[in-house]
C-alpha cells in the first residue's frame, strides 16, 4: 500500500492530476496541481526541505536531485513530468544515526562547504558520478560541477571532495 | 515565481498528441525537457492552458541510423542521451561537440534535441550544428507529414516552420560530409548562452578540404551559413593564406546584433577569431 500525500491548492483554481512515484524508497500516491514543481513538491509537501531553491530558473543548481539516477532540476521539473520515478534527495542519502556514505564524508572530511546552501545539490550531482560505471575524467568532473553555483567555499575543496569520494567509489584515479 | 495555472497531458501516442494539441482555444502547448518551457513558465512569459508532454509518446522516443546511413533523431531523445550514443560520436561528432557546449549536463539530462531546434534561441548551438550537418525535419500536424530542410527550418528568432498545433517528431541528419569537425564559442561563464559560436565540418581528400561548412550562432535571429567562405576553402589545404581568406570573408558576411553582453564588432572579431581555431582543430581532425 503506498501512502496518500495530497498537496493542498495554491491560490488560483487550477487542473490536479493524480501521480504515482517513488521518494527515496517510499512509493506515494499524491492528487498534485499540473503546474506544481518538483522542489515544491518536495519541499512543501513531503517537508524534505533539504532540496534547496535559489534561482528557480535552472543556473544555481541547488534544486538538484535525481529522477531515476539522473541529476535533474526540480526548479525546471513538474511533479506530474515524474509519475512513475524514483526521486532521491539528500535526505535519501544517510538514516539518522548511521555513518555517513562516501560522498557526504568527503565533503565534511575536505571542509567542501561553508554556509552549506549549495551543498545539497552538489552532493545529489556527485553522488550519481560516484555511481558511474566508469571513474569520470577531471574534465568531466568539472563539467558536472559547473552546474552547481557557490558563493563560498572558491570550488576547490569541494573538487577534493569529489576526488576523495571517487578515489572510494573507483580506486585512485589520475589527481591534477 | 510559480507557474500560472495549466492542464497537463501525457498521450501514450502520436494520434493523441495531436488531437490534443488541436485544442488551441486553450493555448496547447508542447512540453518535451522543459528547460526553455518551465523557466518561461515560472516567469510568466508563458501561460498556456494545456501542456501536452510528448516524452512518453513510444513513436517519438527513437535514435537509430537508417539503411541509407542517415541518423534519426526522435522528439522525446534527450540531449545527453543524443551525445552519448556511439552512432553519433561515430558518424555525427560535431552534434555531440554542440550538445556539450549546451548548459550543464542536469540541463541536457533533460533538454531534448529536438526542443533545442523548434525553441530556437538565436544564441544556441543545436540550430548552427544542424544547418551545418543538413538537417532534415520532419513535422507533424493535424493536416499530416511534412518534411522541410534546415534553410526553411529556422525562421526567425524563437521561430521556427512548426505550428502551434504541430510537432517535430524528428530531425534526421545525412551522413556527415567527413571527419573534420568543429564546435567553437565564446562563453563568459561556462554553461551559458554563445555571446557567438560556430560549427565547421569538413572532409580532406589528397590533403585539400571539401563539402567545406561553416555555420556561426549568436550572430544573427538565424544561424547563420557562409557560401562565401566555404567555397573559398574548397579544394585547397588549410594554410595561412586559406585561413585568413576565409577570414576576412566571414568578417564582411556577418552583421550581427548588439546587446548587453557584447557589441557588434567584438561580436565579428569573435566570430572571425574562432572561425579560425574551429578550422585549424577540424582540419588537424582528419590528419
Ligand atoms: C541554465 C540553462 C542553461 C542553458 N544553456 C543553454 C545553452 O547554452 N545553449 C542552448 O542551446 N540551450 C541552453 N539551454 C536551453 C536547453 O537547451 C533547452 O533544453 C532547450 O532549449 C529546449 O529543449 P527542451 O526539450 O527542454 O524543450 P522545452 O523546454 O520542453 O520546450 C521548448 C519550446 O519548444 C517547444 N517544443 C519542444 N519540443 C517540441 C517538439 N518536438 N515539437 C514542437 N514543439 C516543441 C515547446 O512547446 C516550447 O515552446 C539552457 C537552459 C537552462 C535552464
Ligand atoms: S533553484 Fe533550481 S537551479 Fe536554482
Ligand atoms: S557553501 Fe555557501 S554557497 Fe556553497
Amino acid at each position: 500500500m503506498s501512502e496518500r500525500v495530497d498537496h493542498p491548492p495554491l491560490t488560483e483554481p487550477t487542473a490536479w492530476r493524480g501521480v504515482e512515484l517513488v521518494v527515496n524508497g517510499r512509493p506515494l500516491t499524491a492528487q498534485v496541481e499540473s503546474r506544481l514543481l518538483l522542489s515544491d513538491f518536495l519541499r512543501g509537501r513531503l517537508r524534505l526541505t533539504g532540496t534547496h531553491v535559489g534561482c528557480e530558473h535552472g543556473v544555481c543548481g541547488a534544486c538538484t536531485v535525481l529522477v531515476d539516477d539522473v541529476p535533474v532540476r526540480s526548479c525546471l521539473t513538474l511533479t506530474v513530468q515524474c509519475a512513475g520515478t524514483h526521486i532521491r534527495t539528500i535526505e535519501g542519502l544517510t538514516t539518522a544515526g548511521k555513518p555517513l556514505g562516501a560522498v557526504q564524508r568527503a565533503f565534511h572530511d575536505n571542509h567542501g562547504m561553508q554556509c552549506g546552501f549549495c551543498t545539497p545539490g552538489f552532493v545529489m550531482t556527485c553522488t550519481a558520478l560516484s555511481e558511474a560505471a566508469e571513474r569520470p575524467d577531471e574534465d568531466h568532473i568539472a563539467d558536472e560541477l559547473s552546474g552547481h553555483l557557490c558563493r563560498c567555499t572558491g570550488y576547490r575543496n569541494i573538487r577534493a571532495a569529489v576526488r576523495q569520494a571517487l578515489d572510494e567509489t573507483h580506486g585512485k584515479g589520475q589527481t591534477e | 515565481m510559480k507557474p500560472g495555472p495549466f492542464d497537463y497531458e501525457a498521450p501514450a501516442s502520436l494520434t493523441e498528441a495531436v488531437r490534443l494539441l488541436a485544442d488551441q482555444e486553450r493555448e496547447a502547448k508542447v512540453l518535451a525537457g522543459g528547460q526553455s518551457l518551465i523557466p518561461m513558465l515560472n516567469m510568466r512569459l508563458a501561460r498556456p492552458g494545456l501542456l501536452v508532454d510528448i516524452t512518453r509518446v513510444p513513436e517519438l522516443s527513437g535514435l537509430y541510423v537508417d539503411e541509407a546511413g542517415h541518423l534519426h533523431v526522435g522528439a522525446a531523445v534527450r540531449q545527453a542521451a543524443a551525445a552519448a550514443a556511439p552512432e553519433v560520436r561515430a558518424g555525427w561528432p560535431l552534434l555531440a561537440g554542440a550538445i556539450a557546449h549546451i548548459g550543464h549536463p542536469q540541463i541536457r539530462n533533460r533538454g531534448t534535441v529536438c526542443g533545442s531546434l523548434v525553441h530556437h534561441d538565436p544564441a544556441a548551438e543545436l540550430p548552427a550544428a544542424s544547418l551545418a550537418l543538413e538537417a532534415r525535419f520532419t513535422i507533424v500536424g493535424p493536416g499530416g507529414n511534412r518534411t522541410v530542410t534546415a534553410e526553411d527550418f529556422f525562421v526567425s528568432t524563437f521561430q521556427t516552420a512548426v505550428g502551434p498545433d504541430e510537432i517535430l517528431t524528428e530531425v534526421v541528419f545525412p551522413p556527415a560530409p567527413g571527419d573534420g569537425w568543429s564546435f567553437a564559442e565564446h562563453v563568459q561563464r561556462r554553461g551559458d548562452f554563445a555571446a557567438v559560436g560556430v560549427a565547421v565540418a569538413l572532409a580532406r581528400r589528397q590533403n585539400a578540404m571539401h563539402r567545406v561548412r561553416v555555420v556561426f550562432c549568436g550572430a544573427g535571429p538565424l544561424p547563420v551559413r557562409v557560401p562565401e567562405a566555404e567555397s573559398a576553402l574548397e579544394g585547397r589545404p588549410l594554410d595561412a593564406e586559406a585561413l585568413e581568406g576565409a577570414t576576412a570573408l566571414a568578417g564582411a558576411a556577418l552583421d550581427p546584433p548588439k546587446d548587453v553582453h557584447a557589441s557588434a564588432e567584438w561580436r565579428r572579431e569573435g566570430a572571425q577569431t574562432l572561425l579560425r581555431q574551429a578550422l585549424t582543430e577540424a582540419w588537424e581532425r582528419t590528419a
